[in-house]
């Protein structure tokens, strides 16, 4: 192995890891809202296929960008009307938009299988990218590896830094003392949805625009899951779920390279390693029963009724 | 609706106030009235309306029936943000802090559009010091709430509407958890505040306290407003007949002879116990040591988070302590060290515990009353047999307590949620009391209870303390302890005072204890 090689793999562990920061990043606010959306995958799945459609259509992929953020905010909606307007079960209704979400996506995007596109341009920093090693590792990346690495300080920014950031997780933490100050809760994990599903829909933009330029059916093969768990692995804290996200991502690329490398662990065991280190960190943040209180949003999950 | 009330110095005026909740008529036809810089008392017993009345004025709830003028000008309080608005503020009793935020974001997040930022700033830190120390409420601003005792949470939710300067300031039973000191230093505070034009809505149980602080009182029971009175010229017998609309029965107990000398062996003896503050959000206990013995109630008191919560865990099982012996429960055939036992382990050998939050903590919210009565009792009531839940037997033993204790609710299939604070009560303290425990500890017994309920519980242990069993009160509500104790004991940062005969006390004396004082006469210990 040498550096080159070595080089590369750093470059596809970014590649790895950046939709399923946008992922988790998006639903990490979501769940701090108390407002816990299990349609991930399936918002991933909108974006991916609309994103991928737009650029058919026009020939542009920030235009396929914008479009799977639109999807994403587009099932998020659907999923705030249910849960926050009709108080249906969060749990029941995420679940069924992701399967809707992959039902439908396979519907829609039957006539793009086998189209082919190039992709997202890759946009070199000027100056910075002629740095060794750095600069083709970090300053010759698209606008979508860009952006992972500003969004999640700017979401650190706005939980711990900013008013509506502490508006925001007050009610995740108890609605009925923040309705009890005056806060519209349901305003609040509304905007928390859409974003969430905006973000989802990016990360699933991401995969059909820039990791594989073309349209798979049900091509996120589980990364909405693992941002779910992501969220949970980094005990709801933005800095955490970015270490997380490129240690997934590691792990799934290291699967990939396993094999080349002579490394003989089976690829199904390999899969299972994000999960598997999900539920280890569980059972050791679960020990300390002060970290959980301190960081999980308490009223997770649950409907609101105002005025009972 | 007219406006000929809508003359000077009239803040707020409510009239005709009704609100119905499926198969209840909280609010019938109510009038109040409150004028700048009033003091103005609100009585009644749980369940009388005067939450629901509360939350109307303050926009969480909407009436169905009724006009609200605020400064003669009829309004619409749609929710709590346009009472703020309004400059209305208000202490509650329960659900409005967030747990898992510290306490000056707590602060900061509750004074969102009054003029501040909303941002935990220096600034704010500043302001919060002045207030906090100008009115001896001291904070620990960094500390997530939930690692804060009830009292402490008051605390923050005091500071927190002084800190909005309001015109009127709803307070829900605020001293149910200060040292008379405090209260004394509370009072100056509002007493000031209604001399600078803010008017003061204060809800009490405590008829003392409502004629040394209120010039106004209104009279809640069962949701209509019975009278309005001059607290001053009334008497608290007359006070509490109109609110419960009977004579009330003055609890009688004499313990000016009992405490100097045991009334029976010791039932349960704690040694020594030392527990360090494990996650250093705690606090520390240190070298605890007292007896309870058969047929007395011995009360312990403090201020909140000084380590009753530690203590009390300690000895209902949460916590397990070393060595074994550093609790003993005397048997007939001996001691039995019980220390390392669990709750259930130590409910078998006679020891029952009441928690302080009967929502969560002494009951299941969601589950039925009958459910919860078998939680605790199965054992002991053999409400199960060989892991079958007897549900009759179940349903029976609740209904035993509903009845004996005058729980209103339903049946025994309402959830716990569904009972008033003070029928919760009622019904978690029965549900021990009738497992004839050898040994009953109980924290805060009458906590947020109202009048008539709180008679029942003291009457309850008085009575199971007659029947020769050892009681344990932790309580906040130092008139309780003077009432019912036969000796008292105070708790500060962690470590006991003497113990003293409870007749030999008065609210001062054990002020100083509680702060960690003692008393010249040492000749009164036991």
């Amino acid at each position: 192995m040498n550096a080159e090689m070595l080089l590369l793999t750093a470059l596809t562990i970014i590649t790895a890891a950046t939709p399923l920061v946008y992922a988790a990043i998006g639903e990490l606010v979501v769940e701090k809202s108390g407002v816990l959306n299990l349609g991930v995958e399936g918002m991933m799945l909108g974006g991916a296929v609309s994103s991928f459609a737009l650029l058919h259509l026009t020939g542009n992929a920030y235009f396929g960008i914008l479009g799977g953020a639109f999807a994403g905010i587009f099932l998020a909606g659907i999923f705030a009307v249910l849960t926050l307007g009709l108080q249906a079960s969060q749990v029941a209704t995420g679940l069924a938009l992701t399967i809707f979400g992959t039902g439908l996506t396979a519907l829609l995007g039957k006539s793009l299988v086998g189209v082919g596109h190039s992709g997202l341009q890759k946009l070199p920093i000027p100056f910075l990218s002629d740095l060794p090693v750095l600069g083709r590792l970090l300053f010759q990346q698209d606008v979508l590896v860009y952006g992972s690495f500003l969004i999640v300080p700017l979401v650190a920014w706005f939980l711990y830094r900013t008013s509506a950031g502490l508006t925001l997780r007050s009610v995740g933490d108890s609605h009925d003392a923040a309705h009890a100050l005056g806060i519209n809760v349901l305003r609040w994990r509304l905007l928390a949805t859409l974003f969430g599903g905006a973000c989802a829909g990016v990360a699933g933009a991401y995969l059909s625009l820039a990791y594989t330029p073309m349209w798979v059916e049900n091509m996120t093969a589980g990364r909405g899951w693992i941002a779910l768990a992501l969220v949970v692995f980094a005990t709801w804290r933005p800095g955490r779920m970015m270490f997380g996200a490129y240690l997934f991502g590691a792990i799934s690329i290291l699967q990939l390279h396993g094999q080349a490398w002579g490394i003989r662990v089976p690829s199904q065991l390999m899969s299972m390693l994000p999960y598997l280190a999900t539920i280890m960190v569980l059972v050791v943040i679960s020990r300390d029963r002060g970290k959980i209180r301190k960081h999980a949003p308490q009223s997770i999950g649950k409907s609101f009724y105002p005025t009972t | 609706m007219s406006q000929q009330v809508s003359d000077s110095g009239v803040l707020l005026n409510l009239q005709g106030i009704s609100k119905s909740f499926p198969g209840c008529l909280a609010n019938d036809n109510i009038d109040l009235q409150i004028r700048e810089g009033q003091i103005h008392a609100l009585l009644g017993q749980n369940g009388a309306g005067k939450s629901t009345l509360v939350k109307i004025i303050y926009g969480i709830l909407q009436a169905d029936a009724g006009t609200l003028h605020w400064r003669g000008e009829e309004v619409r309080i749609d929710n709590p943000g346009v009472a703020r608005a309004r400059g209305i503020a208000m202490v509650f009793q329960h659900f409005s802090l967030f747990e898992s935020l510290s306490v000056i974001e707590n602060i900061a997040i509750g004074l969102r559009g009054s003029g501040s930022s909303g941002k935990p700033t220096a600034q704010l830190r500043n302001r919060i010091h002045d207030v906090s120390s100008r009115y001896g409420l001291p904070l620990e601003l960094d500390r997530p709430v939930y690692t804060l005792s009830v009292g402490e949470k008051q605390r923050i939710e005091i500071v927190r509407c002084l800190l909005q300067s309001p015109k009127l300031l709803v307070m829900d039973e605020p001293t149910s958890v200060l040292t008379p000191q405090e209260v004394a230093t509370l009072f100056e505070t509002l007493r000031k505040l209604a001399a600078e034009g803010t008017a003061i809505l204060y809800i009490s149980h405590k008829l003392d306290e409502i004629r040394a602080l209120c010039s106004r009182a209104t009279i809640l029971r069962n949701g209509r407003k019975v009278a309005v009175a001059d607290p001053a010229t009334e008497s608290s017998e007359s006070l509490a007949a109109m609110m419960i609309g009977e004579t009330a029965t003055v609890l009688s107990h004499d313990n000016s002879n009992s405490g100097s000398t045991d009334k029976g062996r010791p039932r349960l003896s704690v040694n020594n116990l030392s527990l360090s503050d494990g996650d250093s959000q705690g606090v520390a206990l240190q070298d605890v040591s007292f007896d309870v013995h058969a047929g007395e109630i011995l009360g312990i008191a403090g201020v909140a988070g000084n380590g009753q919560d530690e203590l009390m865990l300690a000895l209902s099982g949460e916590t397990r302590i070393t060595p074994a012996a550093a609790i003993t429960l005397h048997h007939e055939s001996g001691l039995q060290a019980i220390a390392q036992s669990s709750p259930q382990e130590r409910r078998t050998m006679g020891l029952c515990v009441v928690p302080e939050e009967r929502l969560g903590h002494a009951a299941v919210p969601d589950m039925p009353l009958y459910e919860n009565a078998l939680l605790t009792a199965f054992k002991r009531m053999s409400l199960s047999r060989a892991g079958w839940i007897s549900k009759a037997a179940s349903h029976e033993f609740a209904r035993q307590i509903i009845e004996k204790y005058q729980v209103v609710c339903r049946d025994s299939d309402a959830t716990a949620a569904s009972l008033s604070g003070g029928n919760l009560q009622k019904f978690v303290v029965g549900r021990e009391i009738e497992q004839h425990p050898d040994v009953l500890v109980i924290a805060q017994p009458t906590w947020g209870v109202d009048a008539g309920a709180a008679t029942t519980i003291r009457r309850a242990l008085l009575t199971l303390a007659q029947a020769g069993a050892a009681v344990l009160v932790i309580s906040q509500d130092l008139d309780e302890l003077l009432q019912i104790s036969d000796r008292v004991v105070a708790i500060c940062g962690g470590r006991m005072s003497a113990t003293y005969p409870a007749a030999s006390l008065d609210a001062s004396t054990i002020g100083i204890l509680m702060g960690g004082g003692e008393l010249p006469s040492s000749g009164l210990t036991t």
